[in-house]
C-alpha cells in the first residue's frame, strides 16, 4: 500500500475554502456549468452542498460533485481525472456530478491538457484528493460513532462500523468531514483493489454533446456581448501599414474598427506568446454575418517588414535568441534550400563508436531522405475568446490548452495585475497543440478593452488556416552500414526543418547500434510553428520506421524481428548511457502487435506495414493492411498495440488510438500547406485535404499491454508511428518505397 | 433588410435581418440555437449540417431569404430528448472525442437514415464524406450509423 504524504505545497488544494461550519447553497449558474448533469440528478439535486477540498463538493444526500481540473479537448480528461478522485474516495460512480474548474493556480495546480501529460502528471494528486476526503469522512463517522478510526470502513459512498452495526452515507458526514483537519499522510490503494479504475465508463459530456448543448468557446454567449474578427497580413513576412476605418465603420451593424498590438514594446516573450502577426485590425460589430461582411469590405495596406530579433524565455526558464528574417517565402525555395543539406554536415548531437570508420569499411550502404511539408492544425472549431475587460476587471472564458500560460502576457498587454483576470475554460473543439499559443486570447481581451465591451473574437476558418503555429516542414537523411554478412555495422542520422530541427538523438536506435552518429541542423524562417501532435516525433517516427524496414529488408530479415534483434541489443549490452527509452516495453508493444495481428501467419494476400515508436512516455506499435482499389489505397485493418501503463478508461483510451491512427493516416496521405511568396497556398477545406469517412481504416483494433505500470499518456503517441506503418504498407502494395509526405500528395494512382 | 418567418423544430421565429444572411449564422447569433456549428464557412466540412423538410444541408451557405416555408431541424430539434436512434447509438459507441464535428455528424446520419434505413457501407461512406472530423471518429461513427439502423 503506498501511504503518500500531503505535502505542505499540495494540503492548500486539500483544505476547503468554505467558512467552517456551513454548508454552501449553489445558484442556477452553477447548475448550469455541470455540463455532465442528467435530467434525474438535478431533481435530485442536494438542498446543500458541504466542500471537502477545492475538488470536492459533497450534498447532504450523497451526491458528489467533482471538478474536472484540466481543459478539455477530447482526450476524455473530464471523465478518467474524476475517476481517479472517484476511486479512492470509494464512490458510486452514477452518483458522481462533474464540473469544470476555472483557472486558478492554488487550487487547481497545473491545468495543462498537453504533452499527453494530464493523466500521468494527475494521477497521485487526484487520487489523494479522494482519499484524503475519503479519510476525513471515516474520522468524522468515528467521532460521531466514537469509535476507532481504524474500524470505520467504506463501500461506494456508504461508511460502515462493522462491529455497532452503524452506517451512514457520505451525505450525512459531509458537513462534519468538512471541519476535520487535512490529514497528513493517506493510503493510496493497491491497482489491485481498484474497482472503477480500468474500467470504461462513458464520456460524461456524451448526452450533451450529442444533442448540441453549448460548450465550446464559441458557444459563449454573454447579455451585450459584440462580435469581433480579425484582419492579419496576408503574409508571412509582412506587418500592418494602414487601414480605411472610417468606410468600414459605416457599414451595418459595425460598432468599431481599429488595429491592436499584442504586445508591449520590449515585452519579453515566453515559449508559447509564439505570434506571426502582434498587429492586427479588429473589426466589431452586432453581429457574426455582418462583421464578416464589412471583413470582406476591408482595405488594409500592409508592408514586409525588417528582420529582426526578439528573446524568448524557453521551458527551462532561459532566455533564447530567435531570429526572424525578412523577406516572403516560398515552399520551392524551401525545398531546395532544404535539399543542399542532404550534403552538408549538421552539428553533431551524438555519436557512439567510430561511424566515419564503420561507413569506410562498409560492403554495403543504404542512404535514404525522407521529408514532410508544413501542417496546420486545423481544429474543427476555429481559434476563439470571450473577453469581458472593465477597467481594471478581466473576464476570459476560452478555449485554451494551458490558461497558466496566457496570464502574465494578457496582464502585461493590458496593464492590469495578474489576480483581476477571471478566466474560464471552455470545451475545446480540437487543440492538437494549437489551443497552447493563447495570442487570441490577448487579442479578444485589448479589442474589449479598446471597444469598452464584451466581445466573443471568432476567427474564420481562413484567418484560422493562415495565422501560423504551424507543424514545420522537416526532412532526415538516414544512413546504415552493412558488412560482407549484411550485418548493421553503424547508423547516421542527419534531420533538419525550417525552422526547428526535428531530432531525438538518443531515441531508439541509438543505444542498439555500436556506432551511431545523429547530426541536426535548421534554416531560420519567419513563418511561426508551434506544438503539433506529437510534435517533431510525428516527423521522426515515420522516417526512421520507413528506413528501418528498408534496412530489414536489405538485410533479409523479417521487419519485426530485425527492430526485436535491435531492441534486444539494446536492453541486453546497450550502447551510450542516455538511451531515450526502455528497450523491454518498447519490444513489448512490438511482440504484441505481432501477436494480434497474425504478423506470421496471413502474410499472404495482404500488403502489411509496421511501425512501432517511443514517445511522451508512451509505446505505440501498429500493424497496417492495405489494398488498392482503383489505384486508390484502402487502409483495410490497423492492428494496434500500446503500452501506456495502467489504463484508467479503456474505451476512451480506445477511441483516443483510433483518432490518433485515422489522423495520422489522413495527413500522411495529404496533410499539407505550402507558401507562395509568404502567402499560405490552403486557406480552407476546399483545397487542405482532410482525411474523410471513406478513407478512414475500414477496421482498427486496440490492445493494450497489461501491467501496474503508472499510467502515461494516449493523446500523442499513437500518432507518429502510424506515418511508417502507411509508408510500409504502401510499398508492399505497390512495390515502390514512398519518401515525401503528403504520400498522396497530388492524388495519384497507385498501380 | 427584412422580415422573415422561419419554422424551427416545430416552431415558429420571426427575424429581421439582411436576406443574405445563412441560416447558420440566424440560428447562432439571432435565436440562440448554439448547437449548429462553424467550420468552414464554404459547405465543406458538415459542421453546420442542419435538415431542410428533412434533407441534409449546409446551413453556413444556405441564405434566409431562401428557406420560404420550408421546415428547419436542427440538433436542438431532432428529437425530444436526446434519444433519436441516431442519438442513442452514438452514446452506446461513446462516439465524441471533442465534439464540435458531432452535430453535423449526427444530422447528416440522421438523413441518411430516413431515406435508406439500412445503407451499406458505401452509402455510408458517400453520405458522410462531407462531415469532416479532425479527431479521427470516423470508425465509432461508421458503427454508430449501422446501430442506429437497428434501433430504427
Ligand atoms: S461550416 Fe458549413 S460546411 Fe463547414
Ligand atoms: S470529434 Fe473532434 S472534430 Fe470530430
Amino acid at each position: 500500500m503506498s501511504i503518500i504524504k500531503t505535502a505542505i505545497g499540495r494540503r492548500k488544494f486539500l483544505k476547503s475554502s468554505a467558512l467552517a461550519g456551513g454548508g454552501m447553497v449553489l445558484g442556477f449558474s452553477w447548475l448550469a456549468s455541470c455540463q455532465s448533469l442528467p435530467e434525474e440528478e438535478v431533481l435530485a439535486m442536494p438542498k446543500e452542498w458541504f466542500e471537502i477540498n477545492s475538488y470536492l463538493k459533497i450534498g447532504d444526500n450523497g451526491v458528489i460533485s467533482i471538478f474536472a481540473p484540466n481543459p478539455e479537448f477530447g482526450q476524455n480528461v473530464r471523465t478518467s481525472m474524476p475517476m481517479l478522485v472517484a476511486e479512492e474516495l470509494d464512490v458510486d460512480w452514477k452518483k458522481v456530478i462533474v464540473e469544470q474548474a476555472p483557472y486558478h493556480k492554488e487550487k487547481f495546480g497545473r491545468q495543462f491538457t498537453g504533452g499527453s501529460r494530464g493523466i500521468m502528471s494527475r494521477w497521485e494528486p487526484l487520487r489523494m484528493v479522494g482519499a484524503s476526503a475519503r479519510q476525513m469522512l471515516r474520522e468524522a463517522a468515528a467521532q460521531a460513532w466514537q469509535v476507532p478510526i481504524e474500524e470505520v470502513s467504506t463501500e461506494e459512498g456508504v461508511l460502515h462500523h462493522k462491529n455497532s452495526g452503524q452506517s451512514a452515507h457520505y451525505g450525512e458526514m459531509a458537513a462534519a468531514a468538512a471541519k476535520i483537519p487535512v490529514p497528513k499522510e493517506v493510503q493510496l490503494k493497491e491497482v489491485k483493489d481498484f474497482k472503477l479504475i480500468g474500467t470504461s465508463r462513458k464520456n460524461v459530456d456524451g448526452k450533451q454533446i450529442v444533442t448540441g448543448k453549448p460548450m465550446f468557446g464559441i458557444d459563449y454567449q454573454k447579455e451585450g456581448m459584440l462580435i469581433a474578427m480579425i484582419e492579419h497580413p496576408p503574409a508571412f513576412g509582412m506587418t500592418l501599414k494602414s487601414i480605411n476605418s472610417d468606410e468600414i465603420k459605416t457599414l451595418p451593424g459595425i460598432k468599431d474598427v481599429f488595429s491592436i498590438k499584442s504586445y508591449k514594446e520590449d515585452f519579453d516573450k515566453a515559449f508559447f506568446d509564439t505570434n506571426a502577426f502582434p498587429e492586427i485590425v479588429a473589426i466589431v460589430g452586432n453581429s457574426t454575418w455582418e462583421v464578416l461582411q464589412a471583413k470582406k469590405q476591408l482595405k488594409v495596406e500592409w508592408h514586409p517588414f525588417e528582420a529582426y530579433t526578439e528573446k524568448v524565455k524557453n521551458f527551462r526558464g532561459t532566455i533564447d535568441t530567435k531570429n526572424v528574417p525578412a523577406g516572403l517565402e516560398s515552399s520551392t525555395q524551401h525545398n531546395a534550400i532544404m535539399n543542399e543539406w542532404t550534403n552538408k554536415k549538421g552539428t553533431i548531437a551524438r555519436k557512439d563508436g567510430n561511424p566515419e570508420a564503420a561507413f569506410k569499411k562498409a560492403a554495403k550502404i543504404i542512404e535514404r531522405t525522407y521529408s514532410a511539408p508544413f501542417l496546420a492544425h486545423n481544429c474543427m472549431e476555429p481559434m476563439n475568446a470571450f473577453a469581458h475587460v472593465e477597467g481594471e476587471k478581466v473576464h476570459i472564458a476560452a478555449p485554451i490548452q494551458i490558461p497558466s500560460f496566457i496570464v502574465n502576457t494578457l496582464a502585461t498587454s493590458l496593464g492590469v495585475s495578474e489576480d483581476n483576470i477571471q478566466m474560464e475554460m471552455t470545451r475545446m473543439g480540437g487543440g492538437f497543440g494549437r489551443r497552447a499559443y493563447g495570442h487570441y486570447i490577448v487579442e479578444a481581451a485589448l479589442i474589449s478593452q479598446k471597444a469598452k465591451a464584451p466581445i466573443k473574437l471568432i476567427y474564420t476558418r481562413e484567418d484560422d488556416m493562415t495565422n501560423g503555429i504551424y507543424r514545420p516542414t522537416y526532412q532526415a537523411t538516414y544512413r546504415a552500414a552493412l558488412d560482407e554478412n549484411n550485418n548493421l555495422t553503424a547508423f547516421h542520422v542527419k534531420a533538419g526543418g525550417i525552422p526547428e530541427s526535428p531530432l531525438f538523438a538518443d531515441r531508439f536506435p541509438a543505444g542498439a547500434i555500436d556506432n551511431y552518429l545523429a547530426e541536426e541542423w535548421s534554416i531560420d524562417s519567419n513563418i511561426t510553428i508551434g506544438a503539433f501532435r506529437a510534435p517533431r516525433s510525428n516527423f521522426m517516427a515515420g522516417a526512421e520506421q520507413s528506413f528501418l524496414d528498408e534496412v530489414a529488408e536489405a538485410i533479409g530479415q523479417d521487419a519485426i524481428d530485425f527492430r526485436l534483434e535491435l531492441l534486444d541489443r539494446a536492453k541486453q549490452n546497450p550502447v551510450g548511457e542516455k538511451n531515450d527509452y526502455d528497450a523491454e516495453r518498447y519490444a513489448g508493444v512490438l511482440q504484441l502487435v505481432k501477436e494480434k495481428s497474425n504478423w506470421n501467419q496471413n502474410q499472404e494476400n495482404k500488403s502489411r506495414g509496421v511501425s512501432a515508436y517511443f514517445c511522451h512516455n508512451t509505446y505505440a506499435a501498429h500493424v497496417l493492411d492495405m489494398s488498392i482499389e482503383n489505384g486508390k489505397p484502402i487502409v483495410d485493418k490497423v492492428c494496434c498495440a500500446i503500452d501506456c501503463g495502467i489504463v484508467v478508461n479503456p474505451d476512451a483510451a480506445r477511441n483516443m488510438a483510433e483518432g490518433a491512427i485515422t489522423d495520422g493516416i489522413g495527413n500522411a496521405f495529404y496533410g499539407e500547406l505550402t507558401f507562395k511568396d509568404g502567402v499560405p497556398e490552403k486557406k480552407n477545406f476546399d483545397t487542405y485535404r482532410m482525411i474523410r469517412m471513406s478513407e478512414a481504416p475500414q477496421d482498427i483494433d486496440v490492445h493494450f499491454v497489461q501491467n501496474e505500470i503508472n499510467p502515461t499518456g494516449m493523446g500523442e503517441p499513437p500518432f507518429p508511428p502510424i506515418f511508417g506503418a502507411v509508408a510500409n504498407a504502401m510499398y508492399k502494395a505497390t512495390g515502390k518505397r514512398v519518401y515525401k509526405q503528403p504520400f498522396l500528395g497530388n492524388e495519384q494512382v497507385l498501380g | 433588410m427584412a422580415t422573415f418567418s422561419l419554422n424551427i423544430n416545430g416552431k415558429d421565429h420571426q427575424v429581421e435581418l439582411d436576406p443574405n444572411t445563412p441560416i447558420l449564422w440566424v440560428l447562432r447569433d439571432h435565436l440562440n440555437m448554439l448547437g449548429t456549428k462553424y467550420g468552414c464557412g464554404i459547405a465543406q466540412c458538415g459542421a453546420c449540417t442542419i435538415h431542410l423538410d428533412g434533407i441534409a444541408m449546409r446551413s453556413c451557405i444556405l441564405p434566409v431569404s431562401a428557406i420560404k416555408d420550408k421546415k428547419i431541424t436542427t440538433i436542438e430539434g431532432l428529437s425530444e430528448n436526446g434519444n433519436h436512434p441516431v442519438q442513442q447509438a452514438w452514446l452506446e459507441h461513446d462516439v465524441p472525442q471533442c465534439g464540435y464535428c458531432q452535430a453535423g455528424q449526427i444530422m447528416s446520419a440522421a438523413a441518411l437514415l430516413k431515406d435508406n434505413p439500412n445503407p451499406t457501407d458505401k452509402e455510408i461512406d458517400a453520405a458522410m464524406n462531407g462531415n469532416i472530423c479532425r479527431c479521427g471518429t470516423y470508425s465509432r461513427i461508421k458503427k454508430a450509423i449501422k446501430t442506429a439502423s437497428e434501433i430504427g
